[in-house]
C-alpha cells in the first residue's frame, strides 16, 4: 500500500528510484568474559583489516568523484586506525580484563574521546573526538557483523533517506547516482536544503518520519516542487509522477532557451538576476543557468573546508578563480561570515547563549584585524583579473562601516602604494540584515556603494525567531508588512543617494516575493542558479508599474503575510 | 640515539593534516620515534599520541630516534617539519 509523506519542498524536480538508508544500524553488544585472548585479539585485528580496506576503498572513490579534499577525512581514519598506542591498550585491555574485544574497543577509545572533549579551549581536539567515534563506530560494526551505510560506495540509482544531512554526509554523495533525498528535519534553509538546490537534486526535508516510516529498498517517489515523498507507488501513481517530472524537463527546456536573455519586465525595464554561490567550483551552474551576476560569494566555505586559516595565496586563489570565470559580469564576496550556526575548528570561539546575536561575522573581523586584513588583500588582489565587489555582513551602525571601510582603504593604499596591480572601480558595499541598520538606511546610504539585504537573517531578527526552531516556524514570514518596510526603507535610501540595492536572500528567488521586490524597485536579485531561468520567464510577464500599484498595497494596506500572498495571486494569477 | 630540536612556527601547531604527515614518516622507518614536548613524551608513530600534546605555534619540541635506521628517521622528519611549514 502507498504511503505518503509531507514535507517541506527544498529543491525542485521529481526522483523515483529505491531507498538507500543512510541510518546507523544497531550498534549495541553484551560485555562478555573470555577464556581465550589470543582468539579475540584476532577478531579485532580482523575487524580492524576490514575496517582499513573498506576505509580505502572509500578514500579512493571519494577522491575519484568528489576531489581530494574530501577524501582526506577517510587518510585520518584509517591513520587512526594504524595508531599502536590505541591498538596496544586494546590489546592489553583484552589480555589483563579479560573481556570480548567489543568491550574494549568501547573502554580505549571512550577514553580517548574524553580526553580530546575535556580539551575544551581547543575545538579542533574536540572535533577529532568525532573522528575517532566514526573509526570507533566502523570496527564495532565488523566485530558485530552488521553494515555500516557508506555514502561513498552507492553505485545504483537511490534515493536517500536520512534524519539529516550534515556537510560530510553530502560530500560523499555521488551526483550520478544520488536521485533525490528526504531527510526527517530541516527547513528550507537548512545546510542540506541548500545543497540539493546547489547540486540539483530534488528533495524533500523536515518529513519528520522518513527514516521510520521508510524501510531500504523501498520505491520512493520524492515531488521536490510540492514537498511530497509517495513510498511503495502504485503503477498509476509512478506514471503520474514520470509525467510531472516530464513536463518538469520540458518546462525547464522552455527557460533554457531565456539563458543568453538580459531580464527585462514586460515594460522593458531592466533587472540584474545574479546567482548566489559557495565555491569556485559552482561558476559552472551559474553560466549554465543565464545569471548576469555574483550576487553572493560566501567567502566563509574557503575557511570551513580547510583544516587551518586559509593563507592570503589561498584565498586569492579562489577569488581569482571565481573573478575570471565570471568574464567581466560583477561579482560581490562577502567578507568571512563565521559565527553564529558556522564554527572553525582551527579558530577556537568562546561558546555563548546566543550564538546568533554575538561574536560573528564583522564583529570578528574587526576584532581579528589580522584575519581581516588578509582576506582584503587577498581580495584586492583579485580584482584585477575581474569586476570584484566586497560587502561587509551583519553591519549594524556606521561606526563599523566606516570602520571596515578605513581597513579596507588602508590595504588598498599600501598596495597601490607598492605598486601591486588592482582593480580600478571596486564597489564597497554592505549586508542589510540588522533591522537597526534597516531603520538608518539613510545615513548608511551615504557611506555605501550598494546595500545587499539578506532576507534570512533580516527575518530573524525582524521577529526574534531562531531559523531553525521548528517551534517558532510559523514566524518565517517573508511577506509580512513589517519586512517589506524594511526591505522598501533600504531599497528608497539608496536610490536617494544613487546608490544600488540587491537581495542575496532565498525570498529574491521566490515566486510570490518577485513581484513585489519588483515593485519596490530592487535592483539585484540574487538567488541559487536553478531558479533564475524561472525567474527571468516570470519577470518577463510582469509590467513594472502594476508591480508599483502591487507593491504599494503590499506595504500600506496588508495587515498580514497571508494579505500579501492572497495580493500577489490576485495580481497574476 | 638521535636527538633534534625544534621550533614550530605554524600558526596551528601540529595538528590536522601535518599531522598525520607527520605519523606517517615516522612509521615508515624501525627505530621508536619520539616527540617531547613540555617534559612530556609520546610516540611520534601514535597520531593520538601526537594530537594529545597539544602542540601549538612556537612551541619547542624535541624528535627523538633510537634504532638501527635513526639517523635517515631524524632526515626525513626534520624534512617533513620543514616542507609542512611546521618550523623552519
Amino acid at each position: 500500500m502507498a504511503k505518503e509523506l509531507k514535507g517541506i519542498a527544498a529543491s525542485d524536480g521529481v526522483a523515483i528510484a529505491k531507498a538507500y538508508m543512510l541510518v546507523d544500524p544497531d550498534l549495541s553488544f553484551d560485555k562478555k568474559t573470555i577464556d581465550d585472548p589470543d582468539a579475540e585479539i584476532k577478531r579485532l585485528h580482523d575487524a580492524l583489516d576490514a575496517s582499513k580496506s573498506e576505509l580505502e576503498l572509500i578514500k579512493s572513490k571519494a577522491s575519484e568523484n568528489l576531489g581530494e579534499e574530501e577524501a582526506e577525512v577517510f587518510e585520518a581514519h584509517i591513520t587512526i586506525l594504524s595508531d599502536p598506542e590505541l591498538i596496544g591498550n586494546i590489546e592489553d585491555k583484552i589480555k589483563n580484563d579479560t573481556v570480548n574485544a567489543e568491550q574494549a574497543l568501547k573502554d580505549v577509545t571512550d577514553g580517548f574521546i574524553e580526553t580530546f572533549e575535556a580539551m575544551t579551549d581547543n575545538q579542533y581536539m574536540q572535533e577529532r573526538a568525532g573522528d575517532i567515534r566514526d573509526v570507533t563506530k566502523r570496527v564495532m560494526s565488523h566485530l558485530l557483523g552488521v553494515k555500516l551505510p557508506n555514502p561513498a560506495l552507492i553505485d545504483s540509482e537511490v534515493v536517500v533517506v536520512a534524519h539529516d544531512l550534515t556537510p560530510s554526509d553530502t560530500a560523499q554523495l555521488d551526483r550520478k547516482y544520488v536521485k533525490g533525498f528526504i531527510t526527517d528535519i530541516g527547513g528550507r534553509t537548512s545546510h542540506s536544503a541548500i545543497m540539493s538546490r546547489t547540486l540539483e537534486i530534488p528533495a524533500v526535508v523536515g518529513s519528520e518520519k522518513a527514516t521510520t516510516a521508510i524501510e531500504s529498498g523501498d520505491t520512493v517517489i520524492i515531488d521536490g516542487m510540492h514537498g511530497i515523498a509517495i513510498v511503495d507507488p502504485s503503477d498509476d501513481q509512478v506514471a503520474e509522477y514520470e509525467q510531472m517530472e516530464k513536463d518538469f524537463v520540458a518546462q525547464k527546456a522552455e527557460w533554457e532557451k531565456l539563458r543568453d536573455e538580459k531580464t527585462f519586465s514586460k515594460d522593458n525595464v531592466h533587472f540584474d538576476l545574479a546567482a548566489n554561490i559557495g565555491t569556485p567550483d559552482d561558476i559552472k551552474g551559474v553560466l549554465d543557468n543565464g545569471a548576469e551576476a555574483v550576487g553572493l560569494f560566501r567567502s566563509e566555505f574557503l575557511y570551513m573546508d580547510a583544516s587551518e586559516l586559509p593563507s592570503e595565496d589561498d584565498q586569492f586563489e579562489a577569488y581569482k578563480k571565481v573573478v575570471e570565470g565570471m568574464n567581466g559580469k560583477q561579482v560581490v564576496v562577502r567578507t568571512m561570515d563565521i559565527g553564529g550556526d558556522k564554527q572553525l575548528p582551527y579558530l577556537p570561539l568562546p561558546e555563548e547563549m546566543n550564538p546568533f546575536l554575538g561574536y560573528r561575522a564583522i564583529r570578528i573581523s574587526l576584532d581579528r584585524t589580522d584575519l581581516f586584513r588578509t582576506q582584503l588583500r587577498a581580495l584586492l588582489r583579485a580584482s584585477a583579473y575581474g569586476k570584484l565587489a566586497i560587502m561587509f555582513p551583519m553591519i549594524a551602525t556606521v561606526a563599523e562601516f566606516k570602520k571596515a571601510k578605513a581597513i579596507f582603504e588602508d590595504e588598498k593604499q599600501k598596495m597601490v602604494k607598492a605598486g601591486t596591480k588592482i582593480g580600478d572601480d571596486i564597489q564597497v558595499g554592505m549586508m542589510m540584515e540588522i533591522p537597526a541598520a534597516a531603520m538608518i538606511a539613510d545615513k548608511l546610504a551615504k557611506y555605501v556603494d550598494f546595500f545587499s539585504i539578506g532576507t534570512n537573517d533580516l527575518i530573524q531578527y525582524s521577529f526574534a525567531a531562531d531559523r531553525g526552531n521548528e517551534k517558532v516556524s510559523y514566524l518565517y514570514q517573508p511577506y509580512n508588512p513589517s519586512l517589506l518596510r524594511l526591505i522598501k526603507k533600504t531599497i528608497d535610501a539608496s536610490h536617494a543617494e544613487g546608490k544600488w540595492t540587491g537581495m542575496c536572500g532565498e525570498m529574491a528567488g521566490d515566486q510570490t516575493a518577485v513581484p513585489i521586490l519588483m515593485g519596490l524597485g530592487l535592483d539585484e536579485f540574487s538567488m541559487s542558479a536553478t531558479s533564475i531561468l524561472k525567474t527571468r520567464s516570470l519577470m518577463k510577464r510582469l509590467d513594472t508599474n502594476e508591480m508599483k500599484k502591487l507593491a504599494e498595497k503590499a506595504v500600506t494596506e496588508a495587515e498580514t503575510n497571508e494579505d500579501v500572498i492572497k495580493l500577489v495571486h490576485d495580481a497574476i494569477k | 640515539m638521535e636527538t633534534r630540536d625544534f621550533h614550530v612556527i605554524a600558526e596551528t601547531g601540529i595538528h590536522a593534516r601535518p599531522a598525520t604527515l607527520l605519523v606517517q614518516a615516522a612509521s615508515k622507518f624501525n627505530a621508536d620515534v619520539k616527540l617531547t614536548y613540555k617534559d612530556k613524551s609520546v610516540n611520534l608513530k601514535s597520531i593520538m599520541g601526537v594530537m594529545s600534546l597539544g602542540v601549538g605555534q612556537n612551541a619547542d619540541v624535541t624528535i627523538s630516534a633510537d634504532g638501527d635506521d635513526e639517523k635517515e628517521a631524524i632526515e626525513a622528519l626534520a624534512d617533513t617539519m620543514k616542507k609542512e611549514g611546521l618550523s623552519d
